[in-house]
């Protein structure tokens, strides 16, 4: 006995026990299924073939999957499969293949100094695309997509460098990051003045906000302040350049800007800008790729606006 | 069979019991191994329960959809491993309750954002996400700058200690205390965070103002911790397998 009615001929007297109906239909061959909706019957079709194969072979993967991937729990165990597949091994093996490709050229910045590196056109070139990406996805965030900076976060197109502007020295600041986590973090304070009388600190804002101008009054009361309390890190003119993270104040290029309401907040409040440390998320290699990259942005910004 | 199949279908109790039996299977399949998952996640000696700060910033992160745009999970593929680091390991977000793995990625994946931006950039960028990523499609949060609530927070940690996080009676106790101290760094309270919850807590003001306790506090708070409770994904690159 098969599923397909038209295989099983029986007299037309003979009535299925369960609907209690036989009726072929003289078309297709097929019985009805026996319900009637206002005269219209519907065909009993056996199930198709081609889904019947299709459900089997499904099982049938099952099976294989089971016997060659990791597939079943057992206890705190589970059966790992005659292929012995880790998608977390594969994945790192994956990983450690991308990266040994990527040495081919990567692994000359960690140990060739920076002058023979830039030297090498052919090496710079893709480089610099990739060094690109990486810049992306790590600094553009706080320091703008061509380096121009953002609110608070300094600009790194310009020629204004607190802590150095060469690759070696932004090389170094990647590395240890300012006011980070780093254990030899580069440190960078601007204290909270807000001990200073009010009146006192207004003085000192005039004299700073005229300082890129040139037109700091020497004789005023907010020149004694300023040799009192800032000439000890931002130098005496107010010219910086000590390499403590102190900017200069006469070139108009102050990170948190240098209008009346900035420099009276940073007078009021400090500032404690924080690079985070990039040791351990990147590598020497990366970091010096970074660098050289970084540097060279001062100079991208010029050929951009030709 | 499928005579049998065919017979079944016209008995409906008998087809009903037959899906109770095949649903069944499919539940218990995916069921069953959770019964023994306190053994077979191991937690790392080094991992840390979220600090009463963090955690209600994780309460803020879920209250504003977060998790709708952002995974907390790098998967085991290499280019997730080459962009993001380490993959996930399910014993990170084991004290997480409800976890916030997620799927759909609208915004990049957070399960190794901690300490890669500094606190003023998270501030920013959400109460202004245009002001640092210009071609950002993230929603604003500047209501975040308001007092954070947490009166929630004991009764917080306490039902999390039921169900197995390893917060004791004196953590529980002092929830609010370690939330306020947390956001005030070279205070007694901000030491008191970094005794019960380890040196590597991050106490700082977040959100720059070390006098108030804001909501952006908690956020900024968490969001600084992703990734950094332990470090035991970071052995997977370095030293070869879990």
């Amino acid at each position: 006995m098969t599923d397909d009615p038209r295989l099983n001929p029986q007299g037309s007297e003979e009535m299925d026990v369960h609907t209690g109906h036989r009726e072929v239909d003289p078309v297709t061959g097929y019985d009805t299924t026996g319900h009637d909706w206002n005269g219209i019957r519907e065909l009993n079709t056996p199930f198709p073939k081609i889904a019947i194969w299709a459900l089997a072979l499904t099982f049938l993967y099952s099976v294989i999957a089971w016997v060659l991937l990791p597939a079943w729990p057992v206890g705190q165990d589970y059966t790992r499969g005659l292929l012995g597949l880790d998608q977390g091994e594969m994945a790192v093996e994956r990983y450690q293949a991308i990266s040994l490709d990527r040495d081919k050229w990567l692994a000359r910045f960690e140990t060739e100094d920076f002058a023979t590196l830039q030297a090498d056109d052919t090496l710079m070139l893709p480089a610099m695309v990739a060094a690109d990406r990486l810049y992306q996805d790590n600094c553009a965030a706080c320091h703008g997509g061509d380096g121009g900076g953002g609110p608070n976060f300094p600009v790194l197109n310009d020629d204004h460098w607190l802590w150095g502007g060469d690759p070696a020295a932004i090389a170094e600041t990647l590395h240890v990051g300012i006011n980070s986590l780093n254990d030899d973090t580069r440190f960078a304070q601007m204290p909270a003045f807000d001990y200073l009388e009010r009146g006192e600190r207004i003085a000192l804002t005039d004299y700073v906000i005229a300082l890129p101008h040139g037109t700091a009054d020497p004789s005023a009361a907010g020149a004694t302040l300023f040799a009192d309390n800032c000439s000890a890190c931002h130098a005496e003119d107010g010219g910086g350049g000590m390499m403590n993270g102190a900017p200069s104040l006469t070139d108009d290029a102050v990170i948190y800007g240098q209008d009346r309401a900035s420099v009276n907040q940073t007078l009021r409040a400090g500032r404690q800008g924080v690079m985070p440390a990039w040791t351990g998320r990147l590598t020497d290699a990366e970091i010096n790729l970074l660098a050289l990259y970084v540097s060279g942005l001062p100079q991208r910004a010029l050929e951009g606006q030709k | 069979m499928l005579r049998l199949h065919y017979n079944l279908e016209k008995m409906s109790m008998g087809l009903v019991v037959g899906i109770i039996v095949a649903a069944s299977i499919g539940g218990i399949v995916e069921i069953a191994p959770l019964f023994t998952i306190d053994e077979t996640v191991e937690i790392p000696d080094d991992m840390r329960p979220h600090t009463p700060l963090e955690l209600a910033g994780r309460e803020i992160y879920i209250r504003e959809g977060c998790y709708a745009c952002h995974s907390q999970m790098v998967r085991s593929l290499a280019d997730e491993l080459d962009r993001y680091g380490p993959y996930s390991l399910a014993a990170e977000s084991a004290y997480d309750h409800p976890m916030l793995w997620g799927s759909k990625r609208t915004g990049p994946d957070l399960a190794r954002l901690g300490e890669k931006y500094s606190d003023d950039w998270h501030s920013q960028h959400l109460i202004d996400p245009r002001s640092v990523v210009p071609a950002s499609i993230m929603p604003a949060y500047p209501w975040l700058t308001r007092a954070l609530d947490t009166e929630l927070l004991s009764d917080q940690l306490a039902t999390l200690a039921q169900l197995g996080v390893p917060y004791g009676p004196e953590m529980v106790e002092a929830a609010v205390a370690d939330a306020i101290g947390q956001s005030q760094p070279d205070s007694d309270a901000g030491d008191a965070v970094r005794e019960r919850y380890g040196e590597d807590v991050a106490v700082r003001a977040f959100d720059g103002n070390p006098s108030q306790l804001t909501e952006m506090d908690a956020v900024v708070a968490y969001l600084q911790s992703l990734g950094t409770l332990t470090d035991a994904a970071y052995d997977l690159l370095t030293g070869g397998t879990q």
